[in-house]
């Protein structure tokens, strides 16, 4: 039973790694206001160019540094449509997210090696592999936290910083006041837009990060459809965290495990239909909303950020 | 402390503000002691907001100087403005519900650490909590907090920042007499620790009580400065309103039918859940104009409300021709006949985005001829936006124009002839004349009058006093939720409403005629 | 210096024309330099595309197969857009109103009478995707939840559902293995037109016209409309608000719901992968770029039909990843997007004096 729940944990902390990276990612971009639905086309991005890279460069950090990049430039795009262009902020995340998923496919089939028929699937590239730290890995259970590959364990204290960012730095502090009420932050000396581009751009970078993952690690390696609809599980593990970086971390484990168990649990035979459980964390997000939202009406406010999506205009009124 | 010998540590020259179509400032002179509280007494529109936002650096001076403990200075943002140890209290707060009152002191503040030390700045607001008498809790977050607590939370944060001028946008409106008084502690404390207040207000009770003297303002211009212990209510109201003759039209005499509205005993609340109308009984009649005096703000807003069906009293009635309307929505007072001349017009009595023809037939959409059965008839529309726009005289290029682009006049044109259309016992005109130029300010007034002479009841809120003493026939006056008075308009003079709009009954006004300090 | 953007005084008609026009030429241009950056020829991809879409009746018939359920889904979307009520649930609305439909189509084929079968099947797909989509404007109208998110989480919740049903619950007793429902009865299947073109393009023109028809000529949509502009407004105007939100909810949600069980009934004749297509999303972007009006739906249907089409065409006849059309549906988005802020704003650069022009604004 116990090497059972231990293999559990470790394949859910294996497929939470890149869920983590890229909810911090959005959280943050969600914090500034602005919200991004252009998750999905920029993880597939950042897969398809990392694992390119890394395949032709030889190098898997080369790889991880141009899907950084790649979501941050699109992080940058959606921020110029947004805050610059005041374009619906929906529409523009979407656009990213269908433009993002072709171009991705579009690329896995024209910059592989001439070999494979330009075709970046079926390929083994370089990886980051499994680093298991000698003696700890075999806790009983706990020891799946240490078998992990050196992104996870940046991720353990990866998250724990980016709260700290958050919530007790000044720069978390400017950063929650402009996704709350920018026209009393900019009263107060905080420049909005400056503050919404950095974060969406951050927020792109980590994206990517969480996207390049998946090619360079945890798959590995590339195929049509690489992300499976992550993206949106990401942007439902915002809400699900209530906009906070350390309950992303059980959001992830919980969607990342819930992937996990049902493979295991048909391989021991249950009936329990694996649909229902995926269902389960998307049905748990629509009550967290619900919830929330009618605490807020009675003026508890632990919710979304008050003025996410809602685009702002200096010059109006 | 009152010792005009203190070193003047703020002054303001010559200073003039222009925004299109209007002087909001004329030539004014200010000067401010150290220590002391200075009152900005004036109705809307006198140029004391427009002054006190030229000094927290959300305006520039068209005109004149600046000069901040005897040196000149240029303030052209708000981040200049507190540099130099200014700072305002505005009437909607600036804070943030679901942060901290700590979080909300620190915020942008430009000298922070990266890692604010929340222990140090904890400490700090309480010292100075308790210092200036100003009771928070520095890690409740704001949301917790009463009205009254959130205004010490905006001075505390005013203070912590080095603030040595603060400025106080009618204070006491949100605050209970409780409140009110502590406000008063608050305000002496600063002036011992050589601080120096300004507060714009309308209110004669707050001039007498917490300043050390008082300017007035009417109309943009300095009309006044006196030492609060050398003048009175009387004299500062007439100061106030800014000259001795009222406006008077010419125009037929009422003859006034049955009562179309009736108000008993309404109490209201606004949407914080503070009281906005205390008791408040009145009567229409057909064939009558009320007028509503009072600087808005007292409760002028949700009468309107009541009596449109937006807003339902707590307790109270309101009949509408001798039916019991008091719980209605919009739709059901429209149905009774009740027509609304809102003050937003844009924001509420027109869609800006859609057409001329299609705000015209917003209310009559529902009756024959223009729609049947559901369906709509675009030519029946366009035959009634003709002649609405022909018999009000609207300027538009076009019946499908949008609205949003027509000029603020034929907005509230369209509105007007819209509402008048469908106007069948009572209408409620909320500043109708409000940011119109002169001829279209007539054209309104004369419509009104014109609704007066078919037979209808009219209720018209307004600021300016000339419009209610030319048009209405009779004037009642409120102050803090609750109707101070109602006279003839042929019987009403400046005093008399000067003192009324600024906290006096008119019992008192009439039981003691030559006496000073008067309280309500 | 200063650049920023003012609003117009008047809405500006030539960008309201030029604008998508641009867009697309932009589109094109963006597209043909990513394509002659991978080695291929634009030129000759481009004919191979409208070749593919519309050269032939074949080709028409297939455009048209992908046109339809954009185009239902597209005026669902549209409704629920023009009340300012962001409405990203059509994929699960389509879905769930597949499975509605396939479910009456398996289980009921015994007990309804042939005639009446298909039209039980559609209108189950109808009440199906309204019900989808009645569930977050319930929670919008009544209790002020945010739409955008509960709508998009309901959309997994409806594809995993009948991902549950086809390899589970449905599944073919006699499929040998593969996932998916058995065939349904013949009188459940749609008729189509030509090649794989079903009735659902009579649906979906009727339903435009029906829309046209609610938003420019009866009360309900003149209410609607003011809705949507004026919030506060149509508050003054004795308007009820939550109840007619939900209601044109409703409605958006039956079109997107009656676009699957047309495609459950009109493609496939049972239920199987590939329903959840990620039409309900393409939708948004159509009825955007249509700027909400039905009948441009109809015609932005078809051009992104023929995109995708177009693609697919490419690929097989040019060894090109069939995603290239939809790399040119996104690339249409971008200056479409930044170019409709011409629409409404003026870019005006002042110079290093101080501006008068920031503070009227600012006071008036």
């Amino acid at each position: 039973m116990i090497p059972f729940i231990t293999s559990i944990f470790a394949v859910t902390l294996r497929a939470g790694t890149s869920l983590v990276y890229a909810t911090v990612g959005e959280i943050f971009t969600e914090n500034s206001g602005i919200l991004n639905l252009g998750v999905e086309g920029m993880m597939m991005m950042s897969a398809v160019t990392g694992f390119a890279t890394a395949y032709h460069s030889g190098s898997v950090w080369l790889g991880f540094l141009v899907g950084i990049l790649v979501g941050g430039l699109l992080g940058a795009l959606h921020a110029f449509l947004s805050v610059t262009m005041r374009a619906n902020q929906v529409v523009s995340g979407l656009s990213i997210t269908l433009f993002g998923t072709g171009l991705a496919s579009f690329l896995g089939q024209r910059i592989g090696p001439a070999a494979n028929n330009f075709n970046l699937a079926g390929l083994t590239g370089p990886r980051l592999t499994a680093q298991p730290i000698a003696g700890l890995i075999n806790i009983p259970v706990l020891g799946a936290l240490f078998s992990q590959d050196f992104l996870t364990y940046a991720a353990y204290i990866f998250v724990p910083l980016a709260w700290y960012y958050l919530y007790k730095t000044r720069n978390g502090l400017n950063l929650r006041a402009v996704g709350e009420n920018p026209i009393t932050s900019s009263a107060m000396g905080i420049d909005v837009v400056k503050t919404r581009y950095i974060y969406t751009i951050v927020g792109g970078m980590l994206v990517g990060l969480g996207g390049a993952h998946l090619s360079l690690s945890y798959t590995p390696g590339w195929t049509e459809n690489l992300t499976g609809g992550r993206g949106w599980i990401v942007i439902a593990l915002v809400i699900f965290a209530m906009w906070n970086p350390a309950r992303a971390v059980l959001g992830a484990i919980l969607f990342g495990g819930i992937n996990a168990i049902q493979f295991r649990l048909q391989a021991i035979g249950t009936t329990i239909p694996s649909s229902f459980l995926n269902m389960l964390p998307y049905l748990m997000t629509v009550i967290v909303l619900v919830v929330m939202t009618i605490w807020e009406s009675f003026k508890k406010r632990i919710g979304a950020p008050a003025a996410l999506a809602v685009p702002y205009m200096r010059e109006d009124k | 402390m009152n010792d005009q010998t203190q070193k003047i540590i703020l002054e303001m020259r010559g200073i003039t503000k222009r925004f299109p179509g209007v002087v909001a400032n004329e030539n004014v002179d200010l000067h401010l002691h150290e220590g002391e509280v200075l009152a900005l007494l004036g109705e809307n529109g006198a140029g004391k907001s427009t002054l006190m936002n030229i000094l927290v650096g959300l305006y520039r001076q068209d005109e004149g100087e600046i000069l901040v403990r005897g040196k000149p200075v240029q303030i052209d943002s708000p981040r200049d403005s507190s540099d130099l140890g200014i700072g305002m209290v505005h009437q909607n707060f600036m804070l943030i519900p679901t942060m901290t009152v700590a979080e909300n002191i620190i915020l942008g503040m430009a000298d922070l650490p990266f890692v604010p030390d929340i222990q140090k700045i904890t400490k700090r607001i309480k010292a100075l909590s308790e210092q200036y008498h100003l009771k928070v809790e520095p890690e409740a977050k704001i949301w917790q907090l009463s009205v009254g607590e959130q205004q010490r939370v905006e001075i505390l944060k005013l203070i912590y920042r080095g603030a040595e001028i603060l400025i106080l946008d009618e204070p006491t409106a949100v605050l209970t007499p409780q409140e009110a008084h502590e406000l008063q502690e608050v305000l002496k404390i600063m002036a011992a620790e050589e601080k120096s207040a300004i507060f714009i207000t309308h209110k004669m009770d707050e001039v007498m009580e917490f300043s050390n003297r008082v300017m007035v303002l009417s109309n943009g211009k300095l009309t006044a400065t006196r030492m609060t212990s050398e003048t009175s209510p009387k004299e500062l109201a007439r100061l106030m309103v800014g000259r001795d003759v009222l406006f008077r039209l010419e125009k037929e005499d009422a003859t006034p039918g049955e009562i179309v509205l009736e108000l008993e005993n309404v109490k209201v609340k606004d949407d914080r859940g503070l009281p906005a109308l205390r008791n408040v009984s009145l009567t229409i009649c057909s064939g009558e104009i009320l007028g509503i005096a009072g600087v808005a703000g007292n409760g002028q807003d949700q009468l309107a409300e009541v009596i449109t069906g937006l807003r339902n009293p707590h307790s109270g009635k309101v009949y509408i021709s001798c039916k019991d309307v008091t719980n209605k929505s919009p739709l059901g007072m429209i149905r009774s006949g009740v027509s609304h001349i809102p003050a937003d017009r844009m924001g509420m009595g027109t869609v800006g985005s859609m057409q001329v023809s299609e705000n015209l037939v917003m209310k009559g959409y529902r009756n024959e001829p223009i729609s049947s059965g559901g369906v709509i008839r675009p030519k029946k529309i366009l035959e009634f936006a003709n002649r609405m726009i022909e018999s009000f005289r609207i300027a538009t290029p076009s019946p499908k124009t949008r609205v949003k682009f027509l000029s603020g006049g034929n907005i509230q044109k369209t509105i007007l002839a819209r509402e008048i259309d469908a106007c069948n016992s009572l209408m409620v005109a909320v500043y109708p004349s409000r940011g119109l130029d002169v001829g279209a300010t007539e054209a309104v007034r004369n419509m009104l009058l014109e609704q007066r002479k078919l037979g209808m009841g009219v209720l018209l809120i307004s600021e300016d006093l000339d419009e209610l003493t030319s048009i209405a026939d009779r004037i009642a006056v409120m102050f803090d939720g609750k109707i101070m008075g109602v006279i003839n308009s042929a019987d009403a003079d400046i005093e008399m409403l000067g003192l009324m709009m600024s906290g006096t009954r008119l019992e008192d006004l009439q039981d003691e005629a030559s006496s000073v300090d008067i309280k309500d | 210096m200063q650049i920023f953007f003012e609003k117009r005084k008047s809405l500006s008609r030539r960008a309201l024309i030029l604008v998508p026009i641009i867009s697309f030429i932009v589109a094109l241009l963006l597209g043909a330099i990513l394509l002659a950056l991978t080695g291929v020829n634009p030129i000759v991809t481009y004919r191979a595309m409208a070749r593919g879409a519309f050269g032939s009746v074949y080709a028409l018939s297939e455009t048209l197969v992908v046109a339809i359920p954009l185009m239902l889904t597209g005026l669902g979307v549209a409704i629920a857009f023009r009340m300012r009520f962001w409405n990203i649930g059509a994929e699960g609305q389509l879905v769930f109103g597949g499975i509605a439909g396939a479910g009456v189509a398996l289980h009921f084929s015994e007990i309804i009478p042939g005639y009446l079968l298909l039209p039980a099947v559609l209108v189950a797909g109808m009440i199906a995707g309204a019900i989808w989509a009645g569930i977050p404007a319930a929670l919008k109208a009544y209790l002020g939840v945010d739409e955008t998110l509960t709508s998009l989480m309901l959309n997994y919740v409806a594809i995993l559902f009948s991902s549950y049903l086809y390899y589970g619950a449905w599944r073919d007793p006699m499929g040998f293995g593969f996932p998916g429902t058995a065939r349904f009865v013949e009188e459940a299947w749609l008729p189509r037109l030509f090649g794989r073109a079903h009735y659902g393009l009579f649906f979906a023109v009727i339903a435009a016209v029906l829309l046209w028809f609610i938003f420019n000529r009866t009360r309900w949509g003149f209410e609607l409309k003011i809705i949507g502009e004026n919030e506060t407004a149509a508050k003054y105007l004795g308007i009820k608000i939550a109840s007619n939100i939900v209601l044109a909810l409703l409605l958006s949600g039956a079109l997107s719901g009656l676009a699957g069980a047309s495609q459950v009934t009109g493609i496939y004749r049972r239920l199987q992968t590939g329903l959840a297509a990620g039409y309900g999303y393409t939708a948004i972007i159509i009825a955007w770029l249509a700027q909400l009006n039905p009948i441009a739906v109809l015609f932005v249907s078809v051009l992104m039909g023929a995109l995708y089409v177009g693609g697919d065409q490419v690929q097989m006849m040019m060894g090109l990843p069939s995603a290239v059309g939809l790399v040119l549906q996104g690339l249409i988005l971008f200056p479409m997007l930044a170019g409709t802020l011409f629409t409404e704003y003026r870019l005006r650069i002042i110079r290093p004096q101080k501006s008068q022009s920031v503070e009227s604004e600012a006071a008036s």
